[in-house]
């Protein structure tokens, strides 16, 4: 089977342009295989679906509301997420990654990866959840806001995890056990500002919890530019 | 002038001990056969030298110019090749070959690429997905893989895994004219091999 052939990027030595050839490569990978992209949108449309039927016409609080919306997008990133690393390992190609390429753009090129994934995800669930649940629009500013930090969040978070498990014989018993202390604040502090943006809040009443989202990210990917190598190596 | 220094080299796995105390120099122009029965070592010893394994103690010095080189100097000057490395099946030879040289930080043409497939016998199939090759043809594609690094050192497991007299021509070919630029190290059983090499390292069981 012949496939058309894109090039990679040219490099010179540079961070970006081999973070950039991880990341092509796994996209391709990607829309060949269609895993991942299968995974999340069976596991998102299937759990929008049995939220609408079961709810009905049943009017939700905000709150509920936005715990079940971080719900389907969590477990729906998970189904995929988790596999950025797994599948390297499972394949045999972890070995020649390992010895070829520095471990931070292995991490960066994944991360790019996993993020792309879950902007994709977002993209379909997000106004599918609108249609099948009375999700106020109001806001929808604030909410997109909210929804971008907390996309960013669950990223680098899951990437670390992920790599971290991919070696493990109980990868998903594991990733589940590693998740929930590590995503646990954050999913509290997205579920506490989705409620507050849907339920009419300005920007500057949500401020605090924005700035702890935006914080987060930033401790994430730092601790695992700095752990990666260990976690990759070893 | 020496190239790799092993010091008092030593790998358990538990209680089972499998490198014991080894010591070992390789000088610029040398090549190493490593031999031994099944289960000596010899593959574990090449994953202790490109790192891949940790070991329990001792230690593995690469020089350049009596310079020590850094993991990361050493990534982009070390190639390896081995029945268990295995490549992107979903991508084409020509993909591999773009992807292994990118993220080592270097760029390949098209020309290169076409002259790497025609080096080890795999020339107009660079389209094709490495699924679909035959395990001789991902060997092929392995050793153009590591070419394609243009390696100072060249490590290789089993040299001849899953290739036919043409394939194994081929790299007999292509590892005498390696020895000119690159320190080769290989492992192997197989006594017609052990003459690629210009030093014998034995470990016993």
């Amino acid at each position: 089977m012949r496939k058309k052939s894109i090039a990679l990027p040219a490099s010179n030595a540079g961070l970006t342009n081999k973070v950039l050839a991880v990341y092509v490569k796994d996209l391709r990978l990607e829309l060949r295989s269609r895993y991942g992209l299968n995974a999340i949108f069976m596991f998102g449309i299937s759990s929008l679906t049995v939220i609408s039927f079961s709810l009905g016409q049943a009017a939700l609080s905000t709150k509920v509301l936005s715990a079940l919306y971080w719900i389907v997008v969590l477990f729906s990133a998970m189904s995929a997420m988790a596999q950025v690393f797994v599948r390297e390992e499972e394949s045999g190609t972890a070995m020649a990654l390992r010895l070829t390429t520095e471990p931070n753009a292995v991490y960066l090129g994944k991360l790019f990866f996993n993020l792309s994934l879950l902007v994709i995800l977002v993209s379909v669930i997000t106004p599918l959840f609108f249609i099948f649940t009375d999700a106020p629009v109001e806001g929808i500013v604030n909410f997109l806001l909210v929804m971008i930090l907390g996309v960013l969040d669950l990223c680098a978070a899951t990437t670390l995890i992920a790599a971290i498990i991919a070696r493990a014989s109980v990868k998903g018993a594991l990733f589940a056990v590693l998740s929930f202390p590590i995503l646990l604040p954050v999913l509290i502090v997205l579920v506490a500002a989705t409620d507050k943006v849907w339920a009419g809040s300005s920007l500057a009443e949500v401020s605090k919890l924005l700035q702890f989202l935006l914080a987060y990210v930033v401790i994430m990917v730092t601790a695992s530019l700095m752990l990666f190598k260990f976690v990759w190596e070893d | 002038m020496l190239a790799i220094k092993v010091e008092s080299l030593k790998k358990n796995f538990g209680e089972r001990k499998v490198i014991s105390s080894l010591n070992l120099e390789i000088r610029q122009g040398e090549s190493v056969a490593i031999t031994g029965p099944n289960g000596s070592g010899k593959t574990t010893l090449l994953k202790l030298l490109l790192a891949l394994l940790r070991p329990s103690s001792g230690k593995v010095t690469y020089f350049d110019n009596d310079r020590v080189l850094s993991r990361e100097e050493l990534r982009h000057r070390i190639s390896f090749v081995a029945p268990y490395l295995s490549l992107y099946d979903q991508l084409s030879a020509e993909e591999n070959l773009q992807f292994f040289t990118a993220v080592r930080g270097r760029n390949i043409t098209g020309k290169e690429i076409d002259s790497l497939l025609l080096r080890v016998g795999l020339e107009g199939r660079g389209m094709d997905l490495v699924s679909d090759y035959s395990t001789g043809m991902k060997q092929r594609l392995k050793y153009a893989v590591a070419l394609s690094n243009k390696p100072d050192f060249l490590l290789i497991d089993e040299p001849s895994s899953g290739l036919d007299d043409s394939g194994k021509a081929m790299m007999t070919a292509l590892i005498e004219e390696q020895r000119s630029g690159s320190i080769i190290i290989i492992a192997t059983n197989e006594k017609e091999e052990y003459s690629l090499a210009s030093q014998q390292c034995r470990l016993d069981q």
